[in-house]
């Protein structure tokens, strides 16, 4: 698998979240810890909530929009509501962020 | 006999020729370079000698008798300087040397950052035994300070030892919590805190700025201003390979000298092991994969059949007292789960990660007694499905039932002198006299000791101190937690964060047991304000533990566009105001201006990029930020007032605006809205909001706790005031009496209802000294809170965050 450097881990704030911009759309890197990162589909399968801005606690993040919880791991929303967010390979090497460089190339994909 | 040459006497080539001789003691004749003038000693002791615990002598691994019984030809104090592959010699720094195998050993080098003055004697790296020696004679200068850079492994077993020699120490460490690559924040917090009770002081995200000194290390600087009396600075941020003599002779590199599993490198007669070889893309730093590698060598050369494979690593820190254990992978993967345990009694924290049925990491504080079960099922990649339940209760409680965490924990280990009742100012140990006296009911505390006899917040803890003591025999009413992180309620919280100080969120997960490592969408809001609410100096606000609103300094709208409000103080504005969003509204295409029910204008559908730079604009026309989307003070209405209306009694706008100016920036448990009417026809509906005053001609009836939303209801009296200085007073201890006593998300009215008028009055009418005090207490908190947050977004970096972090529609693909 090839990756993509898009930037140093602090750019994104501990238990924040910032977008990056493919063909595919707008996805959100979350970072969970000091040097853990998740990349994860921006938009809240619910009625389109920017995850990007909801609250990130543990490996999960709740949407701003009316609070559903999604794993950031596996995608799934918690509990007892229903739906998915589609999840991308992301990683932390020497401080950077990368990505899997796939998501360079999908061009029109999805 | 074969020649062997070993560059480098350390902890790994020393293993090497203990397993060559051992094996063949005929076969190898050694020679063996170091640039330390002396053999091979135990490092990783390094710590025990700098405290004084052990001798030099005490950890050297190979003496000379030891060489001299094995015919090694030992060159120590001498650096090599270079390879010759063709001719295949040595070449040392007193002369050339021929070999037949070859072995690079030469260890790592500490990383120096350069900041300015890192090269003034005083400053030292944590590495050899010259090192320590430097730091043992600094400490011989009673009184004398030292500054660790560096809160990792390395920095805290320095900090530590030059402690315990009696030095003044404080630690930096650029990160939020010490040890980051081992631990998790809440095993950094406890390790933080015990650190500290040692007396050794700890900077977390601290920015060295530089290092000064008149010809010696005299203080550290950092970015804040704050400056550190220092008579030695170690510098341990980190070690780099010794690598340069590979790179030189032109063996295959990467961040060390490549080796293959046999601890070969590029060029077959020449072999390297420890840190600086990089193996399958890793490099080295602790000892037990070094010793790995020394075997796989050690039998390589002996033309035996071996490979070296990675294996988990742990780590321990070998200060004494601080007991805590890391091991395996918390990083990365998908498909995780954690299992975490605290008690907060005494002082323990443990999180296991699980992928699958497997173990794949652990950390551990307080208690490690169980860490080498925890390290065995991580390396054996042990099947654990069967004892998931109870796998974070150890071994021994496998098969047997299972302790569950204690709800009370948090109670049962607060110390006597814990205040439980802040109106009356009642500890724990009144509290379990009056128990012990026979006082079992709430409400025989109450009346015995005034515990709870007043605002009531505190009935909570009172419940839960008569159920830790009477067991059975009490009866708990159920109140509801904050959320299913915590058995606690916000009441509960509270009281605890003030009664044991707890000034983070990492203080506050622990000692008061949470269940989830850092809390979720419902707690971490109402902890972040309960922590900026209690401690403004010591507690940083976490926008992060912010709903989107709050974060973003706008209201989010259905669309992910946002609405941008200035303030327009007590609802006054003028032309130039007025032309200024005008303007905004054009350049910035805002689809709907519209005046809101608060008397100002909002600015509708503003995309989020766009944000810091409408607020510079706005900014630059005089304008603040309305903070239209947050639990804190939002509008103060006003009408025309003696000024102009024929009715006025009082300057009701003016008031308005002063009360205005006085608040805004505070954030409270949930909104704040006030409205100041210039006489009883009200225009300015003063008698439905959190705070309304009635001007009259004798002077200023003040309500609180009227609601006019989803609830409707009228204020209530407070109290009336004859000045204005004197409703401005009441004014302000109303709002913070309401910030430090209120439920996180209760609005005022729903407060005082659950207070009570009555005491809110005793409080703050009543009992003028209190009054003032709450008065200092909300400027205090306002000389951090009382500035315009559109302006600090609106510079450079922190306006940054408003746009993407990469555009990869704009990268061509590889
Ligand atoms: C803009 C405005 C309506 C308008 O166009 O006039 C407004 C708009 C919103 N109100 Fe309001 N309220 C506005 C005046 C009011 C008033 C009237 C007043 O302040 O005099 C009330 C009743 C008084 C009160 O607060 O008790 C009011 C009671 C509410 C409530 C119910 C609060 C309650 O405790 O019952 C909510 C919901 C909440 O806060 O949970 C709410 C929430 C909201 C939110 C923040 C809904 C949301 O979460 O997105 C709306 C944000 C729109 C935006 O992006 O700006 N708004 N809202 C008014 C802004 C006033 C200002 O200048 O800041
Ligand atoms: C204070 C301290 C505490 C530690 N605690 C622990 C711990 O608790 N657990 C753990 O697992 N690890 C610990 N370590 C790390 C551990 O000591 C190292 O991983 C280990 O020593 C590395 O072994 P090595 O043989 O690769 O290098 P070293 O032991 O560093 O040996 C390399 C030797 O090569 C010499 N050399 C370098 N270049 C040349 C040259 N050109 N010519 C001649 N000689 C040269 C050096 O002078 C040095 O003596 C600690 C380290 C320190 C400093
Ligand atoms: S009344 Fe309802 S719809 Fe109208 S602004 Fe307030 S919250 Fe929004
Ligand atoms: S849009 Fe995400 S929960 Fe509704």
């Amino acid at each position: 698998m090839s990756w993509i450097d898009i930037g140093h881990i602090d750019d994104i704030p501990l238990r924040g979240a910032r977008l990056v911009k493919t063909h595919m759309g707008c996805l959100a890197v979350f970072r969970t810890g000091e040097a853990e990162v998740f990349a994860a589909s921006d938009s809240c399968p619910h009625r389109g909530g920017p995850l990007s801005e909801g609250i990130v606690h543990d490996r999960k993040v709740t949407c701003p929009l009316h609070n559903m919880v999604f794993s950031l791991e596996t995608g799934e929303a918690q509990g007892a509501d229903e739906g998915r967010i589609e999840t991308f390979a992301a990683r932390v090497e020497q401080g950077r962020i990368l990505l899997d460089g796939t998501l360079i190339a999908a061009r029109g994909a999805a | 006999m074969t020649r062997l040459v070993v560059i480098g006497a350390g902890m790994a080539s020393g293993r090497v020729l203990e397993h060559l001789f051992e094996a063949a003691p005929e076969k190898f004749d050694v020679t063996l370079f170091n640039a330390e003038p002396r053999g091979n000693y135990n490092r990783i002791m390094l710590s025990p000698v700098l405290s004084g615990e052990k001798s030099y002598a005490e950890i050297v691994t190979h003496d000379d008798a030891w060489y001299g019984a094995h015919g090694v030809t030992c060159r120590f104090g001498e650096r090599v300087t270079g390879i010759d592959r063709d001719r295949k010699v040595v070449i040392g720094e007193k002369g050339e040397v021929v070999y037949d195998k070859l072995i690079v050993a030469t260890g790592s080098n500490p990383f120096i950052i350069p900041f300015p003055g890192h090269d003034l004697p005083g400053v030292v790296a944590y590495r050899d035994l010259e090192d320590t020696n430097a730091m043992i004679e600094a400490a011989g200068t009673p009184g004398a300070s030292a500054v660790v850079i560096g809160g990792g492994l390395l920095g805290l077993e320095a900090a530590a030892g030059l402690r315990l020699r009696g030095m003044d120490v404080t630690v930096l460490h650029n990160v939020g919590h010490l040890m980051d690559r081992q631990l998790d924040e809440t095993a950094g917090y406890l390790l933080k805190k015990d650190l500290e009770k040692r007396g050794i002081g700890v900077i977390t995200r601290a920015a060295t700025k530089a290092i000064e000194g008149d010809g010696r290390v005299e203080r550290v600087v950092l970015e804040d201003g704050t400056s550190l009396p220092a008579d030695i600075v170690v510098m341990a941020v980190g070690i780099r390979p010794a690598a340069q003599l590979g790179h030189a002779a032109g063996l295959e590199m990467g961040r060390a000298i490549k080796v293959d599993a046999q601890m070969r490198t590029s060029d077959p007669d020449i072999f390297a092991v420890g840190e600086c070889v990089e193996f399958d893309g890793a490099l080295f730093g602790l000892v037990a994969p070094l010793y790995d590698q020394a075997k796989v060598l050690a039998r390589t050369l002996l033309g035996e059949e071996d490979a070296f494979r990675m294996r988990e690593l742990s780590t321990k820190l070998k200060v004494t007292g601080c007991d805590l254990f890391s091991a395996g992978d918390f990083a990365e993967g998908e498909e995780r789960e954690d299992i975490v345990f605290r008690d907060p009694a005494r002082g323990i924290y443990k999180r296991l990660v699980i992928e699958g049925d497997r173990l794949v990491g652990a950390v551990m504080y307080g208690d490690t007694a169980d860490s080498n079960w925890f390290f065995g099922l991580i390396k054996d990649a042990t099947d654990i499905d069967e004892m998931r339940d109870t796998l974070i209760f150890g071994p021994a409680f496998q098969g047997g039932g299972a302790a569950a965490a204690d709800p009370m924990a948090a109670v049962a280990a607060l110390p006597d002198d814990a205040e439980i009742c802040g109106c009356n100012g009642i500890c724990k140990g009144d509290i379990l006299k009056s128990i012990a006296g026979g006082a079992h009911t709430l409400d025989a505390v109450r009346a015995q000791t005034k515990a709870s006899a007043s605002c009531g917040t505190c009935s909570g803890l009172v419940e839960q101190v008569l159920a830790i003591t009477l067991g059975d025999g009490f009866q708990m009413p159920t109140e509801k937690p904050v959320c299913t992180c915590t058995e606690l309620t916000h009441e509960d919280v509270r009281r605890l964060i003030k009664a044991k100080e707890l000034k983070s969120q990492p203080a506050v997960w622990q000692e008061l047991g949470w269940k989830t490592p850092n809390g979720c969408h419902v707690c971490r809001p109402a902890i972040n304000f309960y922590l900026l609410a209690d401690w403004p100096l010591d507690y940083l606000d976490d926008p992060q533990s912010r709903f989107v609103n709050e974060r973003n300094h706008a209201n989010i709208q259905k669309d992910g566009t946002y609405s941008v409000m200035p303030r327009m103080w007590g609802g006054i504005t003028t032309p130039d105001e007025l032309r200024a969003i005008a303007d905004a509204a054009d350049k910035f295409g805002v689809p709907t201006v519209k005046v809101t029910g608060g008397q100002r204008i909002d600015l509708l559908g503003v995309r989020k990029e766009d944000l810091p730079a409408i607020w510079a604009d706005l900014n630059d026309a005089g304008m603040v930020s309305g903070h239209a989307y947050t639990k804190g003070l939002r509008t103060v209405k006003t009408c025309v007032g003696s000024d102009w209306c024929r009715f006025g009694t009082q300057d009701s706008t003016g008031l308005g605006i002063k009360l205005e100016k006085i608040l805004w920036g505070s954030w409270t448990p949930h909104k704040v809205k006030l409205g100041v009417s210039g006489c009883p026809r009200n225009c300015a509906e003063a008698t439905c909001k959190d705070v309304g005053i009635i001007c009259v001609d004798s002077g200023y009836e003040i309500g609180v706790a009227g609601a006019a939303g989803m609830d409707l209801k009228e204020t209530e009296l407070l109290a009336k005031a004859t000045s204005e200085e004197e409703a401005i007073a009441l004014v302000i201890a109303f709002v913070q009496l309401y910030r430090e006593n209120a439920k996180y998300l209760d609005r005022a009215y729903k407060w005082v209802a659950k207070v009570g008028l009555d005491w809110v009055r005793e409080q703050i009418v009543d009992d003028a000294e209190n009054r003032a005090r709450l008065v200092d207490r909300f400027e205090v908190s306002q000389s951090v809170y009382r500035k315009d947050p559109w302006a600090e977004h609106a510079k450079p970096k922190p306006a940054q965050r408003f746009h993407l972090l990469a555009d990869l529609t704009q990268e061509a693909a590889e």
